[in-house]
């Protein structure tokens, strides 16, 4: 019953959304704003409606109608409450209904806002928004069906939304229950956040495409998407974070990023939108970089729905062993429409797009390009990402041999052009606009260049011989210096003339610019999070020992006794097995760690590490195999990753950095004021 | 020729001898590092006919795990294992009824081409009769293959599997 009320939810909300595309169509015909309106209004209708099929969807997994084969394949009778209602995104056909379910929620949320200033607008962005939907409301309605039962007919048992003819309806006892391995808080996290940030990056691209079809390509459209491309620009960034750190907690690899193809197909957005995020002050400031905003807000949308793709149709072999599906073709069709359409309107204007201020006029180590060279490195690391992804599929297609590339490849070739960014970073925001030499930057960068030579030596005093590192750490190190130099100064300067003490300052300072210092604050994460990469990356000791209990494992100066082992049943009914060891550095006892495995009923075992972090490193100790442990022979695996705390902790500083720069203003308008921006710039000249 | 135009021309001139340079050193990099860390993706069949020639290359291979063939030594933590030839291509395994089906075939079936593993590294836990097993590593010139990386796969646990156990309702 609720399962066809959510169905029959789900057949008129498709056609609203394809009633709103072609109202606003229409509208924009017959220059009827009667039209347009009522798209806008079918757009808000989409909301509540999707609403109501999520709500029947959780309704039928929280009370346990197994007859509902989705039902029956993410939950079962002992999961608690709460990982019921997440199981609505714990598979391919839940999964999919909410992102229709946020989609219609942006798409509403862009409904309403003012279009006083830029009603034209209105009639594409509700197309684009509204086919966006559709496209996503079908695959649920033809491929993907959230609601089909299991029905018995002659021939075996087979899911479908309406009974075949001569069968009986299939109702099982229980379900399967979730995977063990997405009952951990960052798995229940991490798909919300990172479809927030995916489905947000829609409303970029539909205005850009609202500005390429009336050929109102002023500042205007980037100035609205700006903020829409922050924030989802810090949901897609949670979202990655929040997967890196599951996979640190719950796989037991001892890491966290495994350049998995999933894994990559979720950096791509993000790896178009971080450039986009820079040019874009360009565009605003100086009218360059026009035809290359347009692209990357174009590439930014087809790899939102190339990674959703790639994720959700099975085409790639992955550790995130989603279903096999037939939904690829659709995307294909899809992606290709997309692409025809963008590329032909992006010609069309290309003209128009002209810069206003000729990028020749300006120096190789103005701002500006300084700024088009990062869009490049990026656009190097995207790349390279992307080439990781599609070159079994090429390979295969032209020697018929699939050759994969494994992490190395990303290493090797991400490797230098991080460090190009680096460097970047550490001048660009002391270069000067247009008119710097290596002069003017030579007098802006020594004064942090003089700590930042220290680096190296201090480090290799210290017994650092690694090449890579001494690099990588004195880049860091720059960006720093370079950074909290640039904090000093504007807040110096600011003292002096208004006679406030420092710290105030610093505060108003910050509070006026939020959007600099908002940047700032996210450069300064960004290096601690390079700090616990490299930390990681080139520093990561490890051993594996099997012992019994009352016997040690040495690393760097830790010693791990093994205390005891018990073996107990959990209320939810796994198995868990749980080591003690107690770990001491240098004779002093630090504490104690608890590596465990939980055997689940149903056959699946799940690894669950114990880690002991702190600044400097992390102990993280798993207790391998579930068969043949007994308390004489246990064997575990001993990590000792260096300074990757610095990651999760430059993860919350990068979001607070991103809040400030993307908090509401009271009237973004006035503040954003071109004029106000030059004037400041100028000042620092 | 005016001098502004040709100050112009300099102008673009630099950022595209800049571009070049930086596409260039991406592409040296993709292709050095491609070079470098490309894995052959092959079938038991496919590694066991073309032998001779894949001495030290980077091997990918994935088999069905036999699991009476299974030996590990959890002092050591050597491990061993024979796998069976299951087709390459995700076409052909559902043509022969999925993945489960084409592994229990694999393993029962004697006339498959075998291929004995060699491991060094904790039991993982998925290793069992009927696994697919993915691994990256080289040919040995002793017909052995030394796997590196070991990745396990048990087919269609939480994958669309159909109620084994059901209850008939009205």
């Amino acid at each position: 019953m609720v399962a066809d009320f959510g169905f029959g939810i789900l057949v008129l909300t498709f056609l609203v959304a394809l009633y709103s595309a072609g109202a606003a169509f229409y509208g924009y015909k017959v220059k009827d704003d009667r039209w347009v309106e009522s798209a806008r209004r079918g757009m808000f209708l989409t909301f509540p409606l999707v609403t109501l099929a999520a709500l029947s969807l959780i309704y039928l997994l929280v009370t346990g109608h197994f007859e509902l084969s989705y039902v029956y394949a993410v939950t079962s009778l002992s999961m608690p409450l709460y990982l019921k209602i997440t199981a609505l995104w714990g598979g391919q056909e839940g999964s999919l209904l909410f992102w229709s379910w946020l989609m219609s929620a942006f798409a509403s949320a862009v409904m309403l806002r003012k279009w006083d200033r830029d009603r034209e607008f209105l009639p594409w962005v509700a197309l684009v928004t509204a086919l966006t939907l559709a496209f996503f409301l079908s695959l649920s309605l033809f491929f993907e069906n959230p609601f089909t039962r299991w029905w018995q007919t002659s021939s075996g048992e087979v899911a479908a939304m309406f009974p075949p003819a001569g069968s009986i309806p299939l109702i099982p006892p229980d379900g399967q229950g979730l995977n063990p391995l997405l009952r951990h808080p960052g798995m229940i996290i991490h798909p919300p956040m990172l479809y927030t940030g995916f489905v947000a990056f829609v409303i970029p691209y539909a205005f850009a495409m609202a500005a390429l079809i009336t050929g109102r390509t002023d500042d205007r459209w980037i100035r609205i998407t700006r903020r829409w491309t922050l924030w989802a620009w810090l949901f897609l960034s949670c979202g990655l974070l929040l997967g890196m750190r599951w996979a640190y907690d719950v796989l037991g690899w001892g890491g966290y990023w495994g350049w998995d193809p999933v894994e990559i197909a979720a950096l791509l957005p993000w790896l178009v939108g971080t450039p986009f995020l820079h040019t874009v002050m360009i565009q605003e400031k100086r009218g360059m970089f026009k035809q290359l905003n347009m692209i990357l807000v174009i590439l930014m949308y087809v790899m939102v729905i190339f990674g959703t793709f790639l994720t959700r149709s099975g085409v790639l072999s992955s550790v995130h062993a989603f279903a096999e599906s037939n939904i690829g073709p659709m995307f294909f069709v899809f992606i290709g429409i997309i692409l025809i359409t963008s590329i032909s309107l992006l010609i069309y204007r290309w003209g128009d797009l002209k810069s206003e201020t000729e990028l020749s006029s300006t120096s190789l180590f103005s701002r500006e390009a300084l700024f088009l060279l990062a869009a490049l490195l990026f656009s190097g690391i995207f790349v390279v990402c992307f080439w990781g992804i599609v070159f079994p599929l090429v390979s295969e297609v032209v020697t018929g041999q699939q050759i994969t590339v494994g992490p190395p490849f990303y290493k090797q070739a991400v490797g230098p052009l991080f460090g190009g960014l680096l460097f970047l970073m550490g001048i660009a925001p002391l270069s000067a606009w247009t008119r710097a030499s290596l002069k003017t930057i030579g007098r802006a960068v020594w004064k942090p260049a003089i700590p930042t030579a220290l680096v190296p030596p201090l480090l290799a005093a210290l017994g650092m011989r690694s090449g890579a590192a001494l690099v990588g750490f004195t880049l860091v190190a720059f960006v720093v210096f370079v950074t909290l130099y640039e904090f000093w100064r504007g807040a110096a300067a600011r003292s002096r003339s208004q006679k406030e003490n420092f710290l105030l300052a610093l505060w108003h300072l910050a509070g006026r610019n939020r959007r600099r210092y908002g940047g700032y604050i996210i450069h300064l994460a960004m290096m601690m999070m390079a700090l616990g990469i490299l930390g990681i990356e080139l520093f990561q000791t490890t051993t594996q020992q099997t012992i019994a209990t009352g016997q040690s494992i040495q690393l760097n100066g830790y010693t791990l006794r093994y205390d005891s082992l018990a073996q107990f049943t959990y209320v939810d009914g796994r198995i868990v097995t749980r080591a003690v060891m107690s770990v001491y550095r240098g004779g002093k006892f630090l504490g104690q760690l608890y590596p465990r495995y939980d055997y689940y009923p149903d056959g699946q075992p799940m690894t669950i590490p114990a880690i002991r972090s702190t600044l400097a490193d992390d102990i993280y100790i798993v207790l391998v195999n579930w068969e043949n442990v007994s308390v004489l022979q246990t064997p575990f695996k001993v990590y000792d990753n260096p300074l990757v705390l610095w990651l999760w902790i430059g993860g919350f500083v990068f979001i607070f950095g991103t809040l400030v720069a993307a908090w509401p203003d009271a009237d973004p308008l006035t503040v954003l004021a071109p004029g106000q921006e030059v004037r400041l710039a100028g000042a620092r000249l | 020729m005016k001098p502004s135009s040709i100050t112009g021309m300099w102008g673009r001139g630099k950022f595209i001898i800049g571009g070049v340079l930086i596409l260039a050193a991406v592409v040296y990099l993709i292709v050095s590092s491609t070079a470098a860390s490309a894995e052959y993706f092959m079938t038991v069949d496919e590694l066991k006919a073309k032998s001779a020639s894949l001495a030290g290359q980077n091997l990918r291979v994935s088999g069905a795990v036999i699991g009476d063939s299974i030996q590990y030594n959890p002092q050591t933590l050597n491990l061993t294992f024979t796998v069976a030839q299951v087709p390459g291509d995700n076409a052909t395994v559902e043509a022969q009824g999925g993945l489960a089906v084409v592994l229990h075939q694999a393993v029962i079936d004697p006339t498959r081409t075998h291929l004995t593993v060699v491991y060094h590294g904790p039991r993982p836990d998925l290793l069992k009769n009927e696994a697919q097993a993915i691994m990256t590593g080289h040919l040995g010139p002793d017909g052995i293959f030394y796997a590196d990386e070991l990745l396990l796969k048990c087919p269609t646990k939480y994958q669309e599997a159909v109620p084994s156990q059901v209850v008939s309702g009205g």
